[in-house]
């Protein structure tokens, strides 16, 4: 492997970008045994998915599928309990999705200086990542129970947390935080991580405080790990289910029912295929719209 | 900010983050008497294993167990053999079907799972693979295999090119240069991808919950869900001793890999 002074360096040259149709055949082999499953299971259901929004679609074995053009969604529209779980989804993802960002701006920011414990606090910060959710469900479960459950016994209440229509869905939103709060936090901590040292010393000298280099430096150099992160987590969290679904059912009385939740119900068990297909639709393009303004206003001020 | 005020800081979120853990902890060990008494306490008056011995009688444990072990270990194996040679591709060279992977990658993220668990519940059981362990296999390859793509590339990336130029100088083919120059330097990134894809499957709930109608092929995560009793009767000991062995796997693969999978997760949760 060693390169010596008289041997003429580089005549093969195996994988400089070619010209010619070899380097594309080759790459299209490589990627053969991940396309073909990507494509059959995943873009072409999607795609069909996506069809099935316009159709009526039933569960049934036998059932005959036909096109009926953008009805599902003017039922969609005129559904009471599709806006009820939509505007669940919507306090669920935003709450979640700020919420988790603050507190882990905070964390990664406090993980990022010289502490003690923090190596301890860092390796912590894994662990609900690492759990599955239906057991992180289960054992909130636990510590929400009205009887037995731990926060009912240190604030001396007597409140059936995940069942009392007022607070189920902040209850449920703890847990979202708790749950995604560790990837946030290691995102950001890596992205603090990357600033460069000397951006700092440069206004220490100027004499800076803590708060302009925050202000001046860190969030600027930050932002678009900050767009990112949150962005994901908006999408994950207008997406969840198992969590959720492990915690409440969407009880009690429809009060957390995500549209995820919603979605499920409709296909799974009142078997209307076409109908939840379309509300995955609906999800998408409000997604979509709400990440493109995001998005445009985050590049808009940055430059 | 003071010192003392960040070390109070540093611990309401450690307290935060271990408080249901250590819950957790405690309910597995409680006797039924004491978690029948009104005032539930941290420390358990007389700690007993009873629950762990009663999480095995209650449910089918060792079964599902088993069961996720097999799907989660195919998957794994499955896809990082799938991932491999199209990472390498992502990674050494600039066309077209690059960017498509990679915006696939992205856009994978965005769509809700309905659209697609649907039409793939449909196709799975017209291959007659719904019910079956293979069928869930599939779907979490599928579902894993985006993001195993986006990690690999990122660690062939970090072998430099150089290397495989200066194997193919001494004569080494194509072949030769991968296998004994990039192969062993990309070992760690295999392994941590191999990981993830494991505690991606053993700890997925909710194809299992579609896929696998049939009690006998229940995955752990279905299982444990039992334990919450179908009309509200819930036993909460056998739960938290059953919640705490189903994620000691991932807790123990966390512990070997915890560095490197936090440096992949990173990378690419960064460069998304």
């Amino acid at each position: 492997m060693t390169l010596t002074a008289d041997r003429p360096a580089r005549t093969v040259t195996p994988n400089r970008p070619r010209r010619g149709g070899r380097q594309g055949r080759e790459t299209l082999l490589l990627m053969l045994p991940a396309l073909v499953p990507v494509l059959v299971f995943s873009v072409g259901p999607l795609l069909y998915g996506i069809f099935l929004a316009f159709t009526d679609a039933r569960s049934g074995r036998n059932a005959v599928t036909s096109f009926v053009g953008l009805s599902n969604f003017g039922d969609l529209l005129a559904d009471g309990d599709f806006w009820a779980s939509f505007r669940i989804g919507m306090i669920w993802a935003v709450s979640v999705t700020v919420l988790q960002f603050l507190a882990s701006l905070g964390l990664a920011l406090l993980l990022n200086q010289d502490l003690r414990f923090r190596g301890f606090a860092r390796v912590l910060a894994v662990v609900p990542w690492a759990m599955p959710p239906v057991v992180i469900g289960l054992m909130w479960r636990l510590v929400y129970h009205p009887d037995a459950g731990i926060l009912n016994g240190m604030l001396g209440t007597e409140i059936d947390w995940l069942n009392d229509f007022s607070v189920a869905l902040p209850a449920v939103i703890v847990v979202g935080i708790w749950t995604g709060m560790p990837q946030t936090t290691v995102v950001l901590l890596a992205g603090l991580q990357s600033v460069p040292k000397e951006l700092y010393e440069a206004v220490e000298v100027d004499g800076a405080g803590v708060w302009r280099k925050f202000w001046n430096i860190t969030l600027p150099q930050l932002r678009p790990v900050i767009v990112a992160i949150t962005s994901l987590d908006f999408v994950w969290n207008i997406n969840q289910f198992g969590l959720v679904y492990v915690l409440t059912q969407g009880g009690p009385g429809g009060q957390t029912r995500l549209p995820m939740l919603f979605a499920y119900e409709e296909a799974f068990r009142y078997g209307f295929f076409g109908y939840a297909a379309t509300l995955g639709v609906a999800i998408v393009i409000v997604v979509l719209a709400v990440l493109g303004v995001y998005l445009w206003r985050q590049m808009r001020e940055a430059s | 900010m003071g010192k003392a005020l960040r070390y109070l800081a540093l611990a309401g979120y450690v307290v935060f983050l271990a408080f249901p853990l250590l819950w957790l902890l405690s309910t597995a060990l409680k006797t039924p008497q004491e978690m029948a008494s009104l005032h539930p306490t941290w420390i358990p008056r007389a700690p007993t294993l009873t629950n762990f011995a009663d999480a095995f009688g209650e449910q089918d444990l060792v079964g599902s167990g088993l069961r996720s072990l097999v799907v989660a270990v195919a998957t794994a194996v499955l896809t990082v053999v799938l991932a491999l040679p199209a990472a390498y591709a992502l990674a050494r060279y600039r066309s077209m079907i690059n960017r498509i992977a990679l915006g696939w990658v992205l856009v994978s993220q965005v769509f809700p799972f309905i659209l697609i668990i649907i039409p793939l519940f449909m196709v799975l059981r017209r291959l007659e693979l719904s019910n079956t362990l293979p069928g869930l296999t599939l779907v979490h390859v599928t579902f894993v295999l985006p993001f195993a793509l986006w990690m690999l590339q990122g660690y062939v990336r970090a072998v430099p090119r150089e290397l495989e130029e200066a194997a193919a100088v001494d004569g080494a083919g194509r072949v030769r240069s991968l296998l004994s120059v990039v192969a062993p330097l990309l070992a760690p990134g295999v392994v941590a991808t191999l990981l993830f894809a494991f505690i991606s499957s053993w700890n997925e709930f909710l194809f299992a919950l579609i896929v696998l109608k049939d009690p006998d092929v229940a995955t752990l995560p279905l299982t444990l869900v039992k334990f919450t009793g179908a009309e509200g009767v819930v036993r909460l000991g056998p739960l938290a001793a059953a919640s705490l062995l189903a994620t000691v796997p991932s807790l123990v693969f966390f512990a070997v890999i915890q560095r490197r999978l936090r440096s992949g997760l990173m990378a690419g949760a960064v460069k998304g």
